[in-house]
């Protein structure tokens, strides 16, 4: 089993992005879940979006979790959310931002014991250069790639691809560049 | 002709995308709706799909709950197949014209995201508003996650709508848990589904004008009692074509449903009985809890909701070495025992190991079910069974904050 926790606000697409990842997980076989915890919650709170990965069928209805990876996608939330709530000793943090990584860890001290497990992308800047608006559920996904080694990043791509088969085709391409260079830039 | 809507073998869907997804399948004449969270997105999918040209149907926009149930009563009566969605307060507005579809023998079908009921006002999932409808005269079924969600949507016209039956049916999941999580659900194609349910087959239709009929007439109580018993008697019935749908169901998909569905009872020394997302975290729960600690533990839960499986709870809980029972309820009591654990003792009342009964209150206003929190109750059913007699309170709450909270104590030593 795999377990993901995204830290997001509504709005940045992190329920999209969790869906999307397991549209694409689910054509490998596997079996999937994503799902968020936001309520009533209004645009630009914080948020979790989460996910499962498993060989076999997941029964586990619970909403907490305790996670193999933290995606956090909004740059803000890495230091105002417990972003290490109910980790494990071998939880990997994949984190939006445009500091280093030195600079991050410097200034959050829950991380200060992670530094081999912590992994920096700008996902924000990124969004901005390739679709044009800061969307950083995709980019995160290239980053996951990277880190996690799940997929390769062609297969990856194909399949994303298929996921966002409803939107245009300009639209696409951008989140392809997008998933591409974060992928290559994830420190 | 509608268009065929191009499926995969494996979608990744939620609950109400899963629910939409078969009202669409069904080819619902009527939707009349007036959309609530959690449920929204159900009605708010088959809108798109009628505009899109998925489905010959219409949409209802109507001014309140009442309103749409209403609607719905006037187009099932009309000669239509006929579906909604709701959830807790507009489920509560409901509740009046749900008596008139029943006791008018209409076999709507009622897709609920369960949620709970205010005050304090909560978006979230519990029971409350699935226990309001118990005695309202529905089908009641239960879908533990998205598949069956999908599973139970179309299985429900096809039991009420059978002619020996012709009552209205609810169909059951979870709000946020389930109606809201994406998962691998495997869709069956258009035709396939279909087929499946059939043509709907319209009685005593108001639009059959060679056919002049009556319906919602008054009796008083020279027939309404008669009426009622009649009704009962039908939905009593019901359990023998929700049987054979269940097992026709599984011919053409593999999937297995029972009214009561029952996991490692067979050596069981200690149960829970639960309803809901929550059987599968008991479900893995209990298997953790066999393998690392030897307690024989099983789960029981009447996915057939209403007719109340009574037979078949006995029969799950007719297990000799069965000595300890927790009946856990998502829905604020209201100064009883849970609905569940009333029913189910009386089930088991009636069984030879007569094993002593408990009661949680759980989950309520979508508080979080953990399987750690399943394991401790499963390690005091165990202390029961080892002690010979209860060691708690009989109703408890389970993960409450603040002191705890319990009632009654037994006199069985």
């Amino acid at each position: 089993m795999v377990e993901i926790r995204w830290h997001s606000r509504a709005g940045q697409g992190a329920v999209t992005g969790a869906k999307g990842l397991g549209s694409v997980v689910a054509t490998t076989g596997k079996q999937v879940q994503a799902y968020a915890l936001y309520g009533s919650a209004k645009r630009g709170a914080a948020m979790n979006a989460y996910n499962r990965i498993d060989d076999e069928p997941i029964t586990n209805q619970e909403t907490k979790m305790y996670p193999d990876y933290v995606f956090v996608i909004d740059p803000a939330l890495a230091f105002s959310d417990d972003i290490t709530k109910n980790d494990k000793s071998d939880t990997q943090y994949i984190i939006t931002t445009h500091l280093s990584k030195e600079e991050l860890i410097a200034q959050i001290p829950a991380l200060q014991d992670k530094v081999e497990r912590t992994h920096v992308v700008d996902c924000m800047q990124i969004s901005l250069d390739t679709i044009g608006r800061a969307m950083p559920n995709t980019p995160i996904l290239g980053a996951f790639m990277k880190v996690s080694k799940m997929y390769d990043l062609d297969f990856f791509l194909e399949n994303m691809k298929k996921v966002l088969s409803k939107f245009p085709q300009k639209i696409i391409d951008a989140n392809m560049e997008a998933i591409t260079r974060a992928y290559n830039e994830v420190k | 002709m509608a268009k065929e809507f191009e499926l995969n073998e494996v979608e990744v869907w939620d609950g109400n995308y899963a629910a939409s997804q078969a009202l669409r399948q069904a080819q619902i004449d009527v939707v009349a709706a007036y959309p609530i969270t959690p449920s929204t997105p159900i009605v708010e999918g088959y809108g798109a799909y009628v505009a899109n040209g998925y489905v010959d149907g219409e949409f209802v926009m109507v001014e309140s709950e009442h309103g749409a149930m209403s609607g719905c009563v006037g187009a099932a009566a009309a000669g239509g197949r006929v579906a909604t969605a709701t959830s807790s307060q507009g489920f509560a507005l409901m509740v009046e014209v749900l008596y008139q579809a029943s006791g008018m023998r209409l076999p709507i079908v009622l897709t609920v995201a369960n949620r709970a009921l205010a005050a304090p006002l909560n978006v979230r999932g519990d029971h409350s508003d699935m226990y309001l409808g118990r005695d309202s005269g529905w089908i009641q079924l239960d879908a533990f996650d998205a598949q069956e969600a999908y599973d139970m949507t179309l299985c429900a016209f096809k039991i009420g709508e059978h002619l020996d039956v012709r009552l209205p049916v609810m169909v059951h999941q979870d709000g946020f848990t389930t109606s809201h999580k994406a998962q691998n659900v495997y869709p069956l194609q258009d035709s396939v589904a279909y087929k499946f349910i059939g043509d709907y087959v319209p009685v005593d239709d108001m639009l059959d004008f060679s056919r002049p009929v009556t319906h919602g007439a008054q009796t008083e109580e020279d027939w309404h009692y008669e009426h009622k018993a009649k009704q009962h008697k039908a939905l009593m019935d019901s359990r023998t074509v929700i049987d054979e749908v269940f097992a026709d169901f599984k011919k053409l998909t593999g999937r297995e449903y029972k009214r009561v569905e029952s996991y490692m009872m067979e050596d069981a020394e200690v149960a829970l009985v639960l309803l809901g997302s929550s059987v599968e975290t008991a479900v893995l729960a209990a298997k953790q809890l066999r393998e690392e600690e030897g307690i024989k533990v099983g789960i029981v839960s009447p996915r057939c909701f209403r007719p109340f499986p009574y037979d078949l709870v006995r029969e799950a809980l007719d297990v000799p070495s069965l000595k300890a029972v927790c009946c856990l309820d998502k829905s604020a009591p209201g100064g009883a025992m849970g609905a569940l654990f009333n029913e189910v003792s009386a089930a088991a009342y009636s069984t030879k190991a007569r094993p002593m009964m408990t009661n949680y209150i759980y989950g309520l206003g979508g508080r979080d079910f953990a399987v750690d929190e399943a394991k401790r109750i499963i390690r005091e059913q165990k202390a029961h069974a080892d002690a010979g007699h209860i060691t708690t309170d009989i109703q408890q709450f389970s993960g409450l904050r603040g002191p705890k909270l319990g009632f009654f104590q037994t006199r069985r030593g």
